[in-house]
């Protein structure tokens, strides 16, 4: 798995603005050594001594004054023009009329993401093929989140009544991490993002076993009852599964929830042991999630957690 | 009395005595003596300090280890919340107000403020507001929608505890106590100087507080209105931000930032004030160009009406106003610059006494610059839109307001303590105090930077233990006790120094505005006698009749 950082682009989204900010960066340590040594040289230089004669009252030099008002106006200047251009290199206009290729609605706490073409819906964990530049149109369900993979480029809020567009694109096959960036509540923390840059065949792959939808039928055992409990508890007011009812996005759609690499937003690996603990308890997994403790039996959880891992 | 000579030919001020101390608790409760207001109002500052500064180790305690779980969501939420609003409103603003109310009167050379009761009036609704809003830990919880409380989070579908409605109307009555203040301060500038004391001659810390008074009339009322809004939002249903019933969630953010921006300077600009006095004292030099330097603070205050929305470049407000806001937030950077090399040139060729005042002095050079150019980078808005709302960011403003705005107020204290209490603060605990906060200062926020260049957001009260994300939160959790260790050394300063300190006299620093020129403490009526006024600095002028500043023109 890839670290974070800004610094370490694998996009050519990304690539732009850590260019622009080591430029930037570099502009503003000169100017910081140079701030700083006028300092330190002044503060050992001009040290009092004992018996000194009053220094010169100097009141001010109009020349010097204007020349240091002038010199950082340029360096902006500067600044500004490479700005501008980082600004079309890493969020380029969208083309009129392009139809975005992915839809993604922040919720109080996990993301929900629509491939528009395709028709899949994922959570958390969003898959694209590499070198393809994906326009994603981005939504919220609540209150305001914000989109945020830092090796993929930039941030976009997304608000509630507010459509945004953004550029999505990685260069390299890889999970990259990210998460929200915009407080949304108590759960603001647990709300990661990992997207799985992949090739085309994977991706397509990926894709097609997305739409494939589970049989309950051909269930048995713990597992059998587990698709019972699931239907005949309130799971389906909020959670949808492929081929049992229509499209709830209150929570996460779970029809492939056994081929997910964490589960609650990022809080835990998805095992089924911990798939039991959150099903158990989510309150004390993560509190204030909007799914309440059920507080089913061991056996309903023995069950359901049978059930939920054949959804791969 | 007075210990500088004066002239007796000289053209002077008859004020009226002093009347004999009184001690009794009613006499601060029930004063309108700017003094007294003055101190009381930094007695407040400083004890929300003390609480702020809990409340930002218990935060640190939370975050020194991936998946803590020593405070819950809920909790750490409240907390983050009420540190940034009490170091704002609680902190920030009454201590710039209270060394304000007590400087201003004695910087001009006069009796009292413009407007005594008023003056109290607004004391008492800090007082008031501020035990209103900590109330809310009481009342069923404290607001958890951050200091900036963001629609729709704050309204009552996503926050339904009554923390919010604290915060809005508290918010309210210390936004009214500001303007009042506001008020007081710009009429007691124009209409109370004393004979002499043209507005180019004012001190350039009076200068300072001159222009922020107008930026809190006209970013105050900003505020008020926007939580008004909030509260009509959340009692009445009127739906001002909330989308779903038509209004507009993005709006709250440009009426909040409307007042956040300027409040920035409203913070900072007083503090620019008390460096450029200490510097040129301690430097033993006249400010280099106070034309400059009084100048830039003017266009950094209209400037800060135009850049509200660079804290929204990640709303997805389209590339041309991402630019127009680019380019205002790019100008600012100018005046700032200049007043650096105008203190610096100020040292420059003089003879520096290294006090506690002037080391904090030079602390605050350096470290503001840190949160200067930090600024820049996210004035270069493809940057914002990567480090926005990270850990980078809650060290650039950390650098600004407390290496840049607490670091020039702790010069502040050091140098007008005597003033204030007649006894000079120990020099042995002031250096003390100074490097252990330099250094845990720059332990706690320095490597903030770069956690959230790797990816670490702001607001989360834990996050997944990612490579060497836990190192750099421990390290800034050891940074943050040892500023804690640094606050304990300074207040205890304070207190052995009000008992045991060295006698200060009216001028302890060879000072020569004219606050130095009564006794320490000032009489109830500051002045016996007043020196005259033909320059900038009087008591130099008194002390230097060969070469006095008027002299030269100014």
């Amino acid at each position: 798995m890839q670290g974070g950082s800004i610094l370490n682009p694998t996009s050519a989204l990304a690539h732009p603005i850590a260019h622009l900010f080591l430029i930037v960066g570099v502009i503003m340590a000169a100017i910081f050594v140079l701030v700083t040594m006028l300092v330190l040289y002044a503060c050992v230089r001009f040290r009092s001594k004992d018996n000194q004669i009053e220094p010169r009252q100097n009141h001010g030099n109009a020349v010097l004054e204007i020349a240091w008002t002038v010199a950082p106006l340029l360096l902006l200047v500067y600044i500004f023009t490479i700005t501008v251009q980082a600004m079309h290199r890493s969020d380029p206009d969208a083309s009129e009329n392009r139809p975005p290729d992915m839809a993604i609605v922040g919720h109080q706490w996990w993301w929900e993401a629509r491939y528009l073409t395709s028709g899949v819906l994922a959570a958390n964990e969003i898959h694209v093929p590499v070198g393809k530049l994906f326009l994603v149109r981005l939504e919220s369900a609540d209150v305001i989140h914000d989109w945020w993979v830092p090796q993929l480029g930039r941030k976009m809020d997304a608000i509630p009544g507010r459509p945004n567009l953004f550029w999505l694109e990685a260069d390299l096959p890889g999970t990259y991490l990210g998460t929200c960036a915009e407080y949304c509540g108590a759960e603001h923390a647990w709300m990661r993002i990992r997207v799985i840059a992949e090739s085309q065949a994977d991706f397509e792959r990926w894709t097609a076993q997305q739409l494939a939808i589970p049989s309950v039928a051909s269930l048995t055992g713990d597992a059998g009852s587990g698709s019972q409990i699931f239907q005949r508890l309130t799971c389906s007011n909020c959670h949808s599964i492929s081929g049992l009812q229509a499209n709830i996005t209150i929570g996460p759609d779970l029809t492939h929830i056994a081929g997910r690499q964490t589960l609650g937003g990022g809080v835990l690996v998805n095992t089924p042991e911990n798939l039991a603990k959150w099903l158990k308890n989510p309150q004390a997994v993560k509190p204030e999630s909007l799914m309440p403790d059920f507080e089913l039996t061991n056996d309903q959880v023995r069950d359901l957690t049978a059930y939920l891992e054949t959804l791969q | 009395m007075s210990g500088v000579p004066l002239f007796p030919e000289a053209p002077t001020l008859r004020l009226a005595k002093a009347r004999g101390p009184a001690s009794s608790m009613l006499t601060w409760v029930a004063t309108v003596d700017h003094k007294k207001i003055g101190i009381m109002y930094l007695v407040v500052s400083l004890i929300f300090f003390l609480a702020g500064g809990v409340e930002a180790l218990l935060m640190r305690i939370q975050l020194a280890i991936p998946g803590n779980s020593f405070l819950s969501p809920g909790t750490y939420n409240q907390i983050f919340t009420m540190h940034g609003t009490t170091m704002v409103f609680l902190v920030g603003m009454p201590v710039l107000t209270g060394m304000a109310n007590y400087l201003v009167p004695l910087m001009i050379g006069a009796k009292d403020v413009a407007l005594p009761r008023m003056n109290a009036l607004s004391l008492w609704l800090l007082v008031f507001g501020g035990l209103f809003l900590y109330f809310s830990f009481l009342a069923g919880g404290a607001p958890s929608a951050g200091w900036f409380s963001y629609a729709p989070l704050s309204e009552k579908a996503y926050s339904s505890s009554q923390g919010l409605d604290y915060y809005a109307l508290g918010l309210f009555i210390l936004g009214i106590g500001s303007i009042v203040a506001a008020i007081n301060l710009i009429a007691t500038i124009i209409l109370f100087r004393a004979p002499g004391m043209s507005i180019r001659r004012l001190p350039l810390f009076v200068w300072m507080v001159f222009i922020t008074q107008f930026l809190v009339l006209l970013a105050l009322p900003a505020l008020n209105a926007s939580v008004c809004m909030l509260l009509m939002d959340r009692l009445l249903n009127a739906n001002f931000f909330v989308t779903a019933s038509g209004g507009s969630a993005l709006l709250w953010q440009h009426f909040f930032w409307t007042f956040g921006h300027p409040e920035v300077y409203i913070l900072v600009l007083p503090a620019f004030g008390m460096i450029s006095e200490v510097i040129p004292v301690f430097s033993g030099k006249v400010i280099y160009g106070y034309e400059f330097v009084a100048g830039s603070t003017v266009a950094i205050a209209v400037l800060s009406f135009l850049v509200w929305a660079h804290h929204m470049f990640a709303v997805g407000m389209g590339h041309p106003i991402d630019t127009i806001f680019a380019i205002g937030s790019m100008l600012i950077a100018v005046p700032t610059g200049i007043k650096i090399f105008n203190w610096i040139a100020t040292m420059w060729g003089g003879a520096i006494r290294f006090t506690t005042a002037m080391l904090f002095a030079v602390g605050f050079l350096v470290m503001f610059t840190i949160g200067g150019l930090s600024g820049v980078s996210f004035a270069a808005f493809p940057i914002d839109w990567q480090v926005t709302d990270t850990y980078y960011l809650v060290a650039h403003l950390h650098y600004v307001l407390f290496g840049g705005t607490i670091f020039a107020v702790s010069a502040g204290v050091y140098y007008w303590f005597p003033k204030m209490t007649g006894r000079l603060l120990s020099e042995r605990l002031g250096k003390q105090h100074f490097w252990i906060m330099l250094i845990g200062f720059n332990l706690t926020f320095f490597d903030q930077h770069l956690l959230g260049i790797i990816g670490m957001p702001r607001r989360v009260f834990t996050y997944p233990d990612l490579p060497a994300w836990g190192t750099m939160n421990m390290i800034s959790t050891i940074g943050a006790f040892i500023m804690g260790v640094a606050v304990l050394v300074f207040a205890w300063n304070i207190l052995s120094s009000l008992l045991h300190g060295e006698i200060a006299g009216d001028n302890p620093w060879n000072a020569w505005t004219l606050e130095w020129a009564t006794s320490s403490p000032p009489p109830e009526e500051n002045f016996d006698l007043l020196p005259p006024i033909r320059s900038r600095r009087p008591l130099w002028d008194l002390a230097h009749p060969d070469d006095p500043d008027w002299k030269h023109g100014h």
